[in-house]
């Protein structure tokens, strides 16, 4: 494992994250926009835990840190996906360029 | 009686906001109110005169503005004039009520119509009593508003509406004279009272040109409201009225307020020669101007309209040579016997349903009645002798020579000429001879129009009686008691008497053996093509030359600042308004509410700023 250089985890985090940006910043579909989400955050997950490992005080905060983001990433997806379906009741639309009622 | 002559003006106000407010859609019911409202007046108004025969003036007066040492009032006068006045503005108005209670049968806006004679009736009769120039300034200008309503009344019709906007212009040019004679003398003096401006001309404290300028200027406003030249082509053009408003408007009380002006200030033009000099050669001037043009006239009304501009010349002669009494008793005279003739017009019009003289004839035997008051009107406008006109117009005519101005006097006699003859060519024109095919038809009109011409007629034919050299001068007495003026003694040759008899029986006899006996027709003659015939039927193109020199100018004027207002004001305004709207533009481009858009510029921004940072601190570039 230790052969493994830092540099090859943080350019698989900036990989990952910027697939997400991208998705986030121009995919309609709200569902794969919840997703690049994810992978941005699980980017931001893979730094901590590189950092952790390959830092100048290696410990395990990086490792439980990345843990609480998991479980907030996943309450954080339940609600979006739950306000989602609330808002294809009103409005059967899941493309986020239509979701600009308050605009109007 | 006389402490309550406010109520006078009053009751047609009431009249006129009950009509209106409560009444607009019943005409019979309105019409009724209306003419119970103008019989009181009517009643109160005589209870006045008689009160004034017995008693003295009287002048009540409440403070209304107090600007720093200055008290305007507001008030009420009753003097010898005044009373006379109110008697016969309410009185025809009366007459004229009760005549278009048939005339107006079957208007949809009757009501509105008695309505709006109210409030002309009202402002007329608050003129009347102003005891000061600027309450007489306002209700001058809300009889001009009467005027306008009653003239502008068949609305719909484009030459109704002309009408009504040209009276309304054309006075106005006189009014804005008055106004400016008003504020001069307030300068000088400091008040609007007559009593005060007065007293001041008396005890010399106004210069002589002042009281010229000031006295000219107020005749400029009376050139207005009586149609006189150069402002008088306003006043045919006003025939678009109903007749009856014809009758009280525009023949027997507004166009007399000029000359009612000139009397209630004439302590003011008799001390400046050049403004009674003035006014003199105006009404001179109009006087025969005015008859040569309804010399030539084919619509009865417009006859009646140049006759009425001609008569009122006449009384402005008189005041511009001292005639007071001569101008005030034609002014009275001349109420009875114009409105009884504009009534008749009236009912003859409502009978053969066209107002072309030419095209009437032989309505004597159809319509027996108007035709008989007709006739009395006509005698006694051509001064006939021993009817009211005749008084009257001899009473001018010996003013004009004892000013000593033989030119004006022969001009004045000439008129009485013309008079006779072109109101004896309608007499003949539409009464006498074959019957025509327009009367055929014809059927003498109800009693509502009937009675109140012959109530008129009997005034025509006696009125004259109450100022003669043979019996006495009764209205002489009555008007010279309280009015502030001088009068000189004059010894009038008799032989004017007899050359006034001499002219009227030549203008009659002129005309029956012109339009009587041969019944000459000018728009069939072949006299209609010369071009002496159309420049007088054409009115000399006074309306013409007015279009020409102040219209189209002043349309080209409005023109060119209509052109500078759309490209120099609006194009800079179009400009700044446009650079304003592009920033928004933008700004509202940029709030576009899409959350990816903010996310993108977001990031790119961020990464310009690394960018940045890595060049300036970071030594990127090394």
């Amino acid at each position: 494992m230790s052969s493994i250089p830092a540099s090859s985890f943080l350019l698989l985090a900036i990989i990952l994250f910027c697939i997400g940006l991208y998705g986030a910043l121009t995919k309609r579909n709200t569902v794969v926009v919840l997703i690049s989400i994810e992978l941005m955050l699980n980017a931001a997950n893979i730094n901590l835990v590189t950092f952790s490992k390959y830092g100048l005080t290696p410990n395990l905060t990086g490792h439980i840190f990345s843990l609480f983001v998991m479980a907030v990433a996943a309450a954080e997806a339940a609600v979006a996906l739950a306000i989602l379906i609330a808002l294809y009741r009103n409005k059967p639309t899941i493309l986020i360029d239509e979701m600009d009622d308050l605009k109007h | 009686m006389i402490h309550s002559a406010w109520l006078i003006p009053v009751l047609p106000l009431l009249s006129f906001l009950i009509v209106i407010l409560f009444l607009r859609n019943k005409p019979k019911l309105g019409s009724l109110v209306a003419n119970c409202f103008s019989l009181i007046t009517f009643i109160l108004a005589t209870l006045v005169l008689v009160g004034r025969l017995q008693g003295d003036s009287l002048l009540r007066e409440w403070n209304w503005l107090e600007v720093g040492s200055t008290t305007i009032t507001l008030g009420f006068e009753i003097n010898a004039l005044n009373s006379l006045m109110l008697f016969i503005v309410s009185f025809v108005s009366f007459l004229v009520n009760v005549y278009s209670l048939e005339y107006m049968e079957g208007d949809d806006r009757k009501s509105i119509f008695f309505a709006y004679l109210g409030l002309f009736t009202f402002a007329m009769l608050a003129l009347v009593i102003s005891p000061n120039l600027l309450q007489t300034y306002i209700f001058w200008e809300l009889v001009g508003l009467g005027s306008f309503l009653l003239i502008g009344f068949y609305f719909y019709k484009d030459s109704a509406r002309a009408a009504a906007k040209k009276a309304f212009i054309m006075t106005r040019i006189g009014d804005v004279g008055l106004l400016i004679g008003i504020l001069l003398l307030f300068t000088q003096v400091g008040s609007f009272e007559y009593d005060e401006i007065f007293a001041a001309v008396r005890n010399g404290e106004l210069i002589g040109s002042v009281i010229t300028a000031s006295a000219i200027l107020i005749f400029i406003g009376a050139v207005g409201k009586s149609g006189q030249f150069p402002l008088h082509t306003w006043l045919p053009d006003a025939m678009e009225g109903p007749t009856p408003v014809s009758a009280l408007i525009h023949a027997a009380t507004m166009v007399a307020a000029g000359v009612y002006l000139v009397a209630a200030t004439y302590p003011l033009f008799e001390v400046s020669q050049i403004a009674l000099t003035t006014v003199a050669v105006v009404g001179c001037f109009t006087a025969i101007f005015a008859a040569s043009i309804g010399l030539f006239q084919k619509d009865i009304k417009r006859v009646l309209a140049y006759s009425t501009v001609s008569q009122l010349g006449f009384m402005m002669l008189a005041l511009g040579t001292s005639g007071y009494v001569a101008g005030v008793f034609h002014l009275t005279t001349h109420a009875f016997f114009k409105a009884l003739l504009f009534l008749a017009a009236g009912s003859v019009i409502h009978a053969v349903h066209t107002q072309d003289i030419e095209e009437m004839g032989g309505l004597n035997k159809r319509m027996k009645i108007t035709s008989l008051v007709f006739l009395i009107g006509t005698l006694a406008i051509s001064g006939f002798p021993l009817f009211s006109g005749f008084f009257s117009k001899e009473e001018i005519l010996i003013s004009a020579w004892t000013s000593g101005n033989e030119i004006m006097f022969f001009i004045a006699l000439f008129t009485a000429f013309l008079t006779s003859l072109y109101m004896f060519r309608v007499y003949f024109l539409v009464f006498t001879g074959e019957t025509s095919e327009a009367s055929s038809h014809a059927k003498e009109s109800g009693s509502a129009i009937l009675v109140p011409m012959l109530i008129l007629a009997v005034f025509a034919v006696f009125s004259g009686f109450i100022n003669t050299h043979w019996f006495g001068t009764y209205l002489s007495d009555f008007l010279l008691e309280d009015a502030q003026i001088t009068v000189k003694e004059t010894h009038a040759p008799t032989w004017i008497l007899y050359a006034a008899t001499i002219v009227s029986l030549a203008g009659i006899f002129t005309s029956y053996l012109l339009f009587g006996k041969n019944k000459t027709k000018f728009g069939e003659s072949s006299f209609s093509k010369s071009p002496v015939y159309s420049i007088v039927y054409n009115k000399y193109y006074i309306d013409e030359i007015y279009d020409a020199i102040v219209v189209k100018p002043t349309r080209l004027f409005a023109a060119g600042l209509k052109f500078i207002e759309w490209f120099c004001v609006g194009g800079i305004m179009k400009t700044i308004s446009g650079c304003i709207q592009f920033v928004g533009w933008i700004g509202s481009r940029l709030q576009s509410g899409k959350i990816q858009t903010y996310g993108t510029i977001a990031v790119f921004i961020f990464a310009l700023f690394i960018l940045v940072y890595g060049v300036t601190n970071g030594g990127l570039l090394k």
